[in-house]
């Protein structure tokens, strides 16, 4: 066996070159740049070694909004979406009539481009001389007064941000969360049934936990994918995002890096390892409380 | 609980639009007498287990009327008809331990049926005895084997005391030997609790080994009802007589001239009573005697010893099998070097059958 290892090292070669220089390569020099202090990006040249970096961003009233408005995405999105999806689809699956209609509808988004909904989303909310928008007509119609959405409150910009992440996210979760629950073996509801178990028992009891890895799965990468978020963010609130108070963390990595603030890889490095560090603690504390939860 | 079923039907829409509908249960008449064992048989696609879930709840039937005792439970929900099922695939939900997984039902009673943990605890604990699962109550169901699944299976059905058990493919997932050792466990659990038992199964052997009566059906219509042994002696029909034994009846063209019944051309039986005509002979192996001067001539292929008796394959150009298979004990001799093999005929043992309608002719 040992003679022939060279042999599979050789099949691995290929996958690890490539895996090696966009991979691994990377976030060793992400790491380099954030602890050298004053580095300069056209002299490629450094004062010295230490964690000014880090203190630098994370005194940065900008990162900290940033860092504010990311985990409030997170916190509302990622529950909300996820819970939303499981209603929805646990509907789709006990219609029969137009159910592939309908599921095609709720797929829809998932295929269409994120900065055309953006568009959508500020045809529907954005205020102008002219109109205040369809969602301050629903408003007007039930009473209340009009809000300006894009740049009105920090809450009414939080809104339209989380509603719209929710909707973009969706139809992926719906997708697989169909499958998962058409996927349920029939008899264990039948079984369910004659014992006379009540609809939401059957629910909790026996339909989620059948479906937890499919659930685990979605919670793990829409954490991953919420703190990643930024384009949302860009496509309502344009490319500016500091001034909208709507920055997110990638977005303050990538000011930073090419910004009208840019020029500043190690600040960027740094503000990426801690989005790391923070995406790295979250998923061990999903992983650790998925042990209880999720049966294979 | 005394099972009556009146009429039962049940249609499904066929896929083809313009094809009629598939009658999967057509017009079943059954009285099942309290606290019996029975074994609803039929080839795959007979529609049994339709009838099951007719019975059970789990589907509508098109027409007709289903009795528990004096009740009609017809049109009543499945979870109020007070039936504890067994699913061909056990259905033990996964991610709960045999304790749960029994206690399940409990937990669904309401009002002044609801129980208290211990209680709840307690009947578990029972009937957990009563199908020997007591040591395997913190398992999951993935840590046991097919038997022991089975059993968890059957005292979750049981826990609730059912009016009626259902039971759908027991033992097919089951290897040869656990089957049947499983098989005398059910009829021991049945005689103990008292409950009115129906079981579905494509196994004949299955059925009439532990059955009080058995129901054979074929595509939806009930061929025969009757007590295993009876049915087996007594078949009305030509697929009756097919379906049940291993190995099957042996089926010939024959021909009845003048009261005397051919097989070719030589004649085997007297049978007075019987009109002219061509008909399908069926002898059981065990009809079979070993006799120089038997009527019967086949040309003898192999014999194959089983200890306690010998099985004497042979052909006949008459034959509608391939084979014959002829069952005769181990006291005979049987010259395995030689060509032929004479055979006569246990009168008992032989039935006659219309060509044309399968259906059994007396004599």
């Amino acid at each position: 066996m040992e003679t022939k290892n060279w042999k599979a090292w050789l099949y691995l070669l290929p996958a690890m070159f490539f895996l090696g220089i966009f991979m691994v390569y990377p976030l060793i020099d992400v790491l380099i740049y954030s602890i050298e202090e004053g580095y300069n990006f056209a002299s490629q040249t450094y004062q010295g070694v230490g964690s000014y970096n880090y203190a630098y961003v994370l005194r940065d009233p900008y990162f900290l909004q940033a860092l504010k408005n990311t985990f409030i995405l997170v916190m509302i999105t990622v529950p909300l979406s996820t819970g939303l999806a499981l209603l929805i689809s646990a509907g789709l699956v006990s219609i029969k009539p137009l159910r592939e209609l309908y599921q095609t509808i709720y797929f829809l988004p998932y295929v269409t481009n994120t900065l055309a909904v953006g568009l959508v989303f500020m045809i529907l909310f954005k205020k102008t001389p002219y109109t205040d928008g369809l969602a301050n007509m629903v408003l007007h119609f039930f009473g209340g007064g009009t809000i300006d959405f894009m740049d009105g409150p920090y809450w009414a910009k939080m809104f339209v941000l989380c509603f719209y992440t929710i909707w973009v996210v969706l139809p992926f979760k719906i997708l697989i969360l169909t499958s998962a629950l058409a996927s349920v073996n029939q008899s264990y509801y039948n079984a369910a049934k004659v014992d006379g178990t009540p609809a939401w028992r059957i629910f909790w009891k026996i339909t989620l936990p059948m479906i937890s890895p499919s659930v685990f799965y979605l919670i793990i990468t829409g954490f991953i994918g919420a703190f990643k978020a930024y384009s949302d963010a860009v496509a309502l609130f344009g490319t500016n995002l500091n001034a909208a108070e709507m920055n997110t963390i990638v977005g303050y990595i990538y000011d930073m890096l090419y910004g009208d603030s840019g020029g500043y890889p190690s600040y960027a490095s740094a503000a990426a390892i801690i989005l790391f560090v923070i995406i790295l603690t979250i998923t061990c504390i999903n992983l650790l409380v998925s042990k209880k939860h999720v049966h294979y | 609980m005394k099972v009556v079923l009146k009429h039962l039907t049940k249609k499904f829409p066929n896929r083809n639009k313009k094809q009629p509908d598939v009658i999967a249960v057509n017009d079943f008449n059954i009285e099942i007498p309290d606290g019996k064992l029975i074994g609803l048989l039929g080839p795959s696609g007979c529609g049994k287990s339709t009838a099951l879930n007719l019975l059970c709840g789990l589907l509508k039937p098109t027409s007709g009327k289903i009795y528990f005792g004096e009740d009609d439970v017809t049109s009543l929900p499945v979870e109020n008809r007070g039936v504890g099922m067994v699913f061909q695939n056990y259905a033990l939900y996964p991610h709960l331990t045999v304790k749960q997984n029994i206690i399940f039902p409990l937990e669904n009673l309401k009002g002044v049926d609801k129980l208290t943990k211990e209680q709840m605890s307690e009947k578990a604990y029972e009937v957990a005895k009563l199908v020997q699962i007591d040591t395997l109550m913190d398992r999951k169901p993935s840590e046991l084997s097919g038997g022991q699944q089975q059993r968890v299976a059957i005292a979750r059905a049981l826990v609730k005391m059912p009016r009626i058990l259902l039971m759908d493919e027991p033992l097919s997932n089951l290897d040869a030997r656990l089957r049947l050792q499983t098989r005398e466990e059910i009829r021991r659990i049945q005689k103990k609790t008292g409950i009115t038992t129906i079981f579905v199964t494509h196994d004949q052997e299955e059925a009439m080994s532990i059955s009080d009566m058995i129901v054979v059906m074929k595509d939806g219509v009930i061929q025969q009802i009757g007590k295993p042994q009876e049915v087996y002696d007594n078949p009305v029909n030509q697929f009756v007589a097919k379906f049940l034994g291993t190995p099957p009846i042996n089926l010939f063209e024959g021909e009845v001239t003048d009261g005397k019944l051919y097989i070719g051309e030589s004649d085997v039986m007297l049978v007075q009573n019987v009109p002219n005509q061509k008909v399908v002979v069926g002898v059981r192996p065990e009809g079979f005697v070993l006799d120089e001067d038997g009527a019967l001539c086949c040309e003898l292929k192999g014999v194959e010893v089983m200890g306690r008796d010998i099985t004497v394959v042979s052909e006949h150009e008459n034959s509608i099998d391939v084979e014959i298979r002829s069952i005769i004990s181990s006291e005979n001799q049987v010259d395995t070097e030689a060509d032929r093999v004479h055979f006569a005929l246990k009168r008992e043992k032989v039935y006659l059958f219309k060509v044309d309608t399968g259906e059994r002719i007396r004599f």
